[in-house]
């Protein structure tokens, strides 16, 4: 029988009829979510004689990084030809301080909501969780007026301010659940030994908070740098993400169709977020876990 | 900051003066400890008052008036709903959103957890096959519609590749195709989210007790039917969540769209959020696109009452066994 923490029994030594089709079933659903990928890489090292043959699936005859060049410093929009690299540190920007800012206060709220609870502290979440499940569509055009009249429209200031004010309630719950399962008597300790509310979050629960610092970190870098929406409406021209700007570059209705370009351009964009998924592994699995509470 | 100071002195009960502060050091905080915590949290109540709940009731407020390109108070009832069910477009958009929302939110849960189960088998390179279904959702729905949309290229994609080979009939140009543009929008969306599901319902398949497992083993039951009859019905809670995730997802369904059709071709893969965000600033019809906002607010809302419902029915029931 099985080894206590094996219940589901030893794997099958054996070849049977359902362990071929098991992996059978594992091979083909791996391959149908590599075949984009493979097809992005393949094709973004073709020239374009050699797409125009249209043999999608084929190896590159020889390597052509040219077109990735291209895409990170002369892809056109329209008439101008800056690449997508402009893009790259726009989003480098808006990432930056979009996840910083909202961590930072995220975990200030989740410390406030889950240890001092002080008056209205279940309202104000509650009503933060709207800003999480309701669509921004029906915040999208007040807020658009609003920044305006604030000065902060079409500018790097606007869209930090936007993607912080629609990561907060994502980023508290995050906090607060995680706070949750920190012994109170930690806390209560500390306030026994006269630490008051900013001591205590220096001293005490910051250094323990490393984890899910990190997991909101992970969560939130790959929304906004994912962020189509925020970008559009209220980056402004020059600063525009590199998710508008590669969707401008491969959309456009003028001139020629570089799809080796464009293929470079996708995978450029896809880059950051996918190393973030590939070196931290497990933790973009806990972000996921972690972000589905609210669900 | 100075407001930390005043929650700072430990004064075990001095008289009537202190009493307020005495015995928050035993059990909750007390209200004048916590008046810095509060102070933490006004920027919060602010966000929540003016960036949601004011923005919320302006949208709806304007959804009653004749605004075009700019708001006016001139209130017109419910004239701007009573033209948006009459725009052909957005009642494309409506049932797009229907097929779209049935097709991938049941094709997600159906390959999502045939993955899990299947990694759940104690399978050889568990950790890759894992870390192929997952990476598509690492990627935005622009780098996925962009993918897609390439794949799908009726010159160049797989369709003459694949015809060019001997299969003449072949067609997989669903993107330029009125019929199928929208399942081309349900393909993508399930390559980039069924990893999702699969994370999901794994974690919920590791949490069975390994003692049912041992029990049906005991009992002979076969392999499929613990699964269908047993294990199945415990995840719940795991397609719940999953259920609500994607269906938030699909209500808010925009830059996937915007990158593998545009809405194209014609408005034959219009969905809501595109339908909203272009007559708001495309199309400066303000009151109609603030209608169509508030419609799709009471989408989410229906969506999210049954399961805040079963939320706290399971809270209250789990409060009463203790």
């Amino acid at each position: 029988m099985a080894a206590p923490q094996n219940p589901r029994g030893p794997r099958p030594a054996g070849v049977t009829v359902g362990r071929v089709g098991l992996y059978g079933f594992l091979a083909i659903s791996a391959a149908f979510f590599l075949l984009p990928a493979y097809v992005m890489v393949v094709t973004s090292l073709k020239s374009m004689d050699e797409i125009r043959l249209g043999a999608i699936f084929a190896w590159p005859a020889h390597f052509d990084l040219s077109a990735w060049l291209t895409a990170w410093s002369g892809a056109c929009t329209g008439l101008t030809c800056n690449g997508i690299g402009v893009g790259f540190w726009n989003s480098v920007k808006i990432t930056v301080l979009s996840v910083a800012f909202s961590v930072i206060i995220g975990a200030i709220n989740g410390y406030a909501l889950s240890f001092w609870r002080p008056a209205g502290a279940k309202i104000v979440f509650g009503l933060l969780m709207l800003g999480a499940f309701l669509p921004f569509q029906i915040f999208i055009y007040p807020l658009v007026r609003g920044f305006a009249a604030i000065g902060i429209a079409d500018s790097l200031a606007g869209i930090v301010l936007v993607h912080v004010l629609f990561g907060l309630p994502l980023v508290t719950l995050l906090f607060r659940n995680y706070y949750a399962a920190i012994p109170v008597e930690l806390f209560k300790a500390a306030r026994v030994d006269g630490a008051g509310f900013w001591r205590i979050f220096l001293e005490v629960i910051l250094p323990m908070s490393t984890p899910m610092v990190v997991v909101a970190s992970i969560f939130q870098t790959t929304g906004i740098w994912n962020d189509f929406l925020f970008g559009l409406v209220f980056a402004g021209r020059d600063n525009l993400p590199m998710t508008v700007q590669l969707n401008n570059i491969v959309n456009t209705t003028t001139g020629e169709r570089f799809y080796n370009v464009n293929m470079a351009a996708t995978m450029l964009a896809a880059a950051v977020p996918l190393v973030i998924y590939f070196v931290s592994g497990r933790w973009f699995v806990r972000g996921i876990a972690a972000g589905a509470v609210k669900g | 900051m100075a407001a930390g100071r005043e929650t700072s002195p430990r004064l075990p009960g001095a008289g009537k003066a202190a009493s307020s502060k005495g015995r928050g050091l035993a059990g909750k905080p007390r209200r004048l400890r916590a008046a810095t915590a509060f102070l933490t949290l006004v920027p919060t109540w602010i966000v929540v008052l003016v960036v949601y709940v004011g923005t919320m009731i302006w949208s709806i407020q304007l959804s009653f008036t004749s605004s075009r390109m700019l708001p006016t108070a001139n209130y017109v009832g419910v004239e701007q709903y009573r033209r948006l069910f009459a725009t052909a477009r957005w009642i494309v958009s409506l049932q797009n959103l229907v097929i779209f929302g049935v097709l991938f939110i049941a094709g997600c849960i159906v390959i999502g957890t045939l993955l899990a189960i299947s990694l759940d088998r104690k399978v050889r390179f568990e950790n890759a096959f894992r870390t192929i279904f997952l990476y598509p959702y690492a990627m935005s729905f622009i780098v996925t519609g962009l993918v897609w949309q390439w794949l799908m290229n009726p010159e160049l994609g797989i369709q003459t590749t694949m015809r060019a080979l001997g299969w003449t009939s072949f067609t997989f140009d669903w993107v330029v195709d009125r019929n199928l543009a929208i399942y081309a929008v349900v393909l993508s969306g399930l390559w980039q989210s069924s990893g999702l599901v699969m994370v999901l319902m794994l974690a919920g398949l590791r949490g069975v007790d390994g003692e049912i497992w041992r029990a049906a083993r005991v009992d002979g039951i076969p392999t499929w039917r613990i699964y269908v009859s047993i294990v199945l019905p415990q995840l719940g809670p795991s397609l719940a969540t999953a259920v609500t995730l994607l269906a938030m997802g699909v209500v808010k369904t925009y830059d996937l769209v915007v990158a593998l059709t545009n809405g194209g071709p014609g408005s034959a893969s219009e969905v809501p959020a595109k339908f909203i965000m272009d007559n708001l600033f495309g199309r400066q019809n303000l009151g109609l696109a603030t209608a169509a906002s508030t419609v799709m607010l009471i989408t989410v809302l229906a969506i999210l009452a049954p399961y805040a419902y079963a939320q706290s029915m399971r809270a209250r029931r789990a409060r009463g066994a203790v």
